[in-house]
This record gives C-alpha cells, structure tokens and sequence, in this order.
C-alpha cells in the first residue's frame, strides 16, 4: 500500500481506525466509571415497562404488543442515552479539543456509535428479559438467533442516527428538547423492522420465524444508509 | 436583490418587495380570485363525492406545493455545501421554502382529513403516502427548529443543510418501510381510489389552475421571504456596529 500514489489515503484510513477504537473505548470506560447507564437509564428503560403494563391492563394484550415495547422503550432510552453521549463531549469543549488535536471526524463518528451500540445491545438484552419475565413473551433457540441478528441491526442503525443527529446541535442551546423531535421521525422504518421480526421471533400472534428474516433487510439497509452519510456528514457538522 | 442601491439605508428602512414581486403578487390575487370563483360557484359538484370535491381545488395544489418546497429546500441545501456554490443566498431560500413548505403541508394535512372523513369516514388512515406527508410534516419541523439554534449564520446554514439532505434519505425510507407495513398488516388501502376517476373538463381545469395559482403563490412567498431573512441577517450583523456608534454618538454629544 505504501507504495501507491495516493499514499496519505491508507495512512488515513489506519488512523481514523485507531481514533475511534480509542473514542469508544474512552465512551465505555467513561460509562464503567461514571455507571450512568446501569444506575440511571437501565432503571428509566425498565420503569417505561412497568408503566406500558399498567396502562395496557390485561395479559392478553401485553402479550400480543410485548415486542413493539421493548423496542419503543429502547427508542426512549436512546433519547437520553444519546444525550448523556454528547454532555461528555461538550463538557470542557472536549470535542473541540478533540477537532483541534486532528483527530478525523469520522473516527470520532465511529467510535461514538460503536459505545453507543454496545450499551444498546446491554439495553435490548435487558428488555427482552423484561418482557419475557412482565409479559410472558418466550421465544425458541431459533428465535434466539433471529432475535440477537435483529438487535445487532437494529442498534446499529440507532446508534449511526442517534450519533448523527446528536453531533447536529452540539454546544446549541435547547437541543435537549430538540433531540426527540429530530430523532424519532427518522428512526420508524427501525421501529416497524425491529418490531415485526421480534414478532415473528417470539411467534406472537403465531407469525412464524421465517417471516421475521426479510424485516433484516431493511434494518441493515438503515444501519447501512445512516452510518455511511453519519461517516460523511460528521465532519462538515462539527466544523467551525 | 437590490440592496446595492441602498447600502447606507438602515435594513429596518428596506423593503422586500420589487417591480417583479409586486407584478407577481398582483397576478396571484388575481389567478386566486378565478380559482375561488371556479373551485367554489362554477365547477360542478362530483357524481360520488357531492360538494366535498371542492376541497381538491385547495387540497391536491396545497400537498404539490408542500412537496416542491422540500425539493427545492434540499436542492438550495446541497447547492450551499458544494464549495463552489457556497453562499448565504441559498441557505435563506432553502430557509424560506421550507417555512412556506410547512405551511402548506398542514393546510393539505388538514384538508385532507376533513375531505377523508366526509369521502371514507375516516380523517386517517394508515396509507403510505398519508404517513409518510405526516413524517415530512414533522421532520421540517425539526428542521425550522434547528435553524434557530442560534450561533453564527454559517453554522446555522451548515447544520440545516446537513439535515435538508438527510431528510432526503429518510423520507424515502419511512415511505418504503411504512408500504411493507401496510401490505402485510392491512387490506389495500383506499387512498388509490380517488385518483383513477374520470374528471370532468371544468373540474380538471380548476385543480390545474390552483397548481398553477399556488405555485405562484410559493415563488411570491420565497422571493419575499428569503429577503426578509437577509435583512434580518444584516441586522444581525449591523447590530452591534449600529450600538457602538449610537453610544459613541452620546458620549460625544455629553462632552459638547
């Protein structure tokens, strides 16, 4: 590689690598540290399941809507979730210092979805759990895989747009508010994919587990879209 | 726009309108008296819809503009964040378009429920298209707010063409992913119906003419609207010259 013409392209890439294995690791030990995700949203995510069975009422009806909450209460922590991501970076200017120091937005971009979705998935999994034990959702091996496929895809695109749109108002006053409305409308094609295959992988409804495979394709087609225009468009968002 | 004759006027002395705009503006009055005129008196009412029908001649023109506007939002956006084409111009017509876009998305959203519920019985359903104008609706929203986040005029600018473009590519998705929810989850919708129906002449005349009226209509509307946020741009930028010449003024008339 070394020796082609555009030299600084490989270079480039090696380094956009290593900075944002270094920003997610720093975005988890800051998490291990500070536990805001274990004491604060994982209690929020799980209060959000009590409060769907007390407004719902009865078991047959949990039942059959167990899977579009657990991803509706993963959009609401992604909210906060996505806000917590963003107050660490703008305390201090750390992101600026951050820009100024030369590291590639894009390795600032990856490495923030990739903490992002590693707490997602600690979040999903936890909610799947909650479901099974608050609304008698149970799933098979089969389901299983179908189940961890769709979260990894899912998450994935939530943590690309949620980085995304939470790098757009850095440093902005009010965007605390502003985050729900920007995010949400954008991650419904997520919310009809990630529900429907948790459907089919819980057999709700009886719908059967091959059904629930094609909804993967369009979360990976989000996942996809989003985290390349998040690659993209980070660094003309952040620049000043 | 003509503010090179005018550059030591203050901007709260400018106006917005020109020889151009007036004589649009006039044609639009005009061309909205005839569409009233037709849409409400002349124009027969249909064979199935009765009376309700009327409310296309607002509606159908009201819904093509809304869509216009967020193209020519997203276009004016991309055209900012070329380099080559970099200017505050684009930015306050992509500003202009989309505020007037929003307008006019609600008043066909509200048209169209109130049209719905006499035609289906229903002011909603679950169609694609109806969802995915509502999703518009909301992002655009969005996109306002974001533009008055405050900051300098070029960060404003590019962060609200960032997300211009990045609606391009939701909108399309939530489209696509709300028909795979609605073939598998629901019978045909009836949102197809209406539009395969033979119309009558007059009828198809009138609904051509609000297009043409309304589109006329939205360029009056962004021609003035994208001068009225240059002004308030100056005024931003002369606001604190004008404050450090004014107290200077004082100073200098207390000392005499």
């Amino acid at each position: 590689m070394s020796n082609s013409p555009k030299g600084s392209l490989p270079k480039n890439s090696s380094i956009v690598i290593s900075a944002a294995r270094l920003i997610a690791a720093k975005d988890l030990r800051v998490e291990l540290r500070s536990r805001v995700l274990l004491n604060q949203v994982l209690p929020f995510a799980l209060i959000v399941m009590v409060m769907f069975a007390f407004a719902l009422d009865s078991d047959a009806v949990l039942e059959r809507v167990a899977p579009g909450l657990v991803w509706l209460a993963t959009l609401f922590s992604v909210l906060v979730m996505v806000s917590r991501s963003f107050t660490v970076e703008t305390a201090d200017g750390a992101l600026d210092q951050l820009r100024s120091a030369g590291v590639p937005a894009t390795g600032i971009f990856i490495g923030k979805m990739l903490a992002l979705m590693v707490q997602l998935m600690v979040l999903v999994a936890l909610l799947v759990g909650a479901a099974v034990v608050l609304y008698r959702a149970s799933f098979s091996w089969e389901g299983g895989v179908l189940l961890v496929t769709t979260a990894i895809a899912a998450t994935c695109g939530l943590a690309a747009v949620g980085t995304l749109y939470g790098g757009l108002a850095t440093g902005a006053k009010g965007r605390e508010t502003l985050l729900p409305l920007l995010l949400l409308p954008v991650v419904a094609p997520v919310l009809i994919g990630a529900t429907r295959a948790t459907e089919s992988a819980f057999g709700t409804n009886g719908i059967a587990i091959s059904e629930g495979w094609p909804w993967l394709g369009l979360l990976a087609v989000f996942a996809v879209l989003f985290s390349v225009a998040g690659a993209v468009a980070f660094g003309p968002l952040l620049d000043d | 726009m003509n503010t090179s004759s005018s550059l030591d006027a203050s901007p709260r002395d400018r106006v917005t309108g020109t020889q151009f705009t007036r004589g649009l503006g006039i044609l639009v009055l005009a061309g909205m008296v005839l569409l009233i005129v037709l849409g409400l008196f002349v124009s027969p009412a249909d064979v199935n819809q009765g009376e309700s029908v009327r409310i296309m001649y607002a509606h159908v023109p009201g819904a093509w503009l809304a869509y216009l506007a967020f193209i020519v939002t997203a276009i004016s956006s991309a055209a900012y964040l070329w380099n080559r084409t970099r200017s505050l111009t684009w930015d306050r017509i992509a500003g202009a378009s989309a505020e007037v876009g929003v307008l006019f998305m609600g008043i066909s959203l509200i048209t169209g429920s109130l049209w719905g519920r006499i035609t289906w019985g229903t002011y909603w359903t679950w169609d694609a298209r109806l969802t995915t104008t509502a999703f518009l609706f909301v992002t655009y929203i969005g996109y306002l707010a974001v533009r008055g986040l405050g900051g300098t005029h070029q960060q404003r600018a590019r962060r609200s063409a960032v997300l211009a473009l990045l609606a391009v590519l939701e909108i399309p998705l939530v489209h696509f992913s709300v028909e795979l929810w609605n073939t598998l989850h629901q019978e045909a919708s009836v949102a197809g119906r209406g539009t395969d129906v033979e119309m009558d002449g007059l009828m198809l005349f009138t609904l051509f003419l609000g297009v043409v009226v309304f589109t006329l209509m939205y360029a009056w509307l962004v021609l003035h609207r994208q001068r009225s946020l240059a002004l308030d741009d100056m005024l931003d930028d002369s606001g604190l010259d004008t404050a450090l010449t004014a107290r200077r003024a004082e100073a200098e008339g207390m000392s005499r």
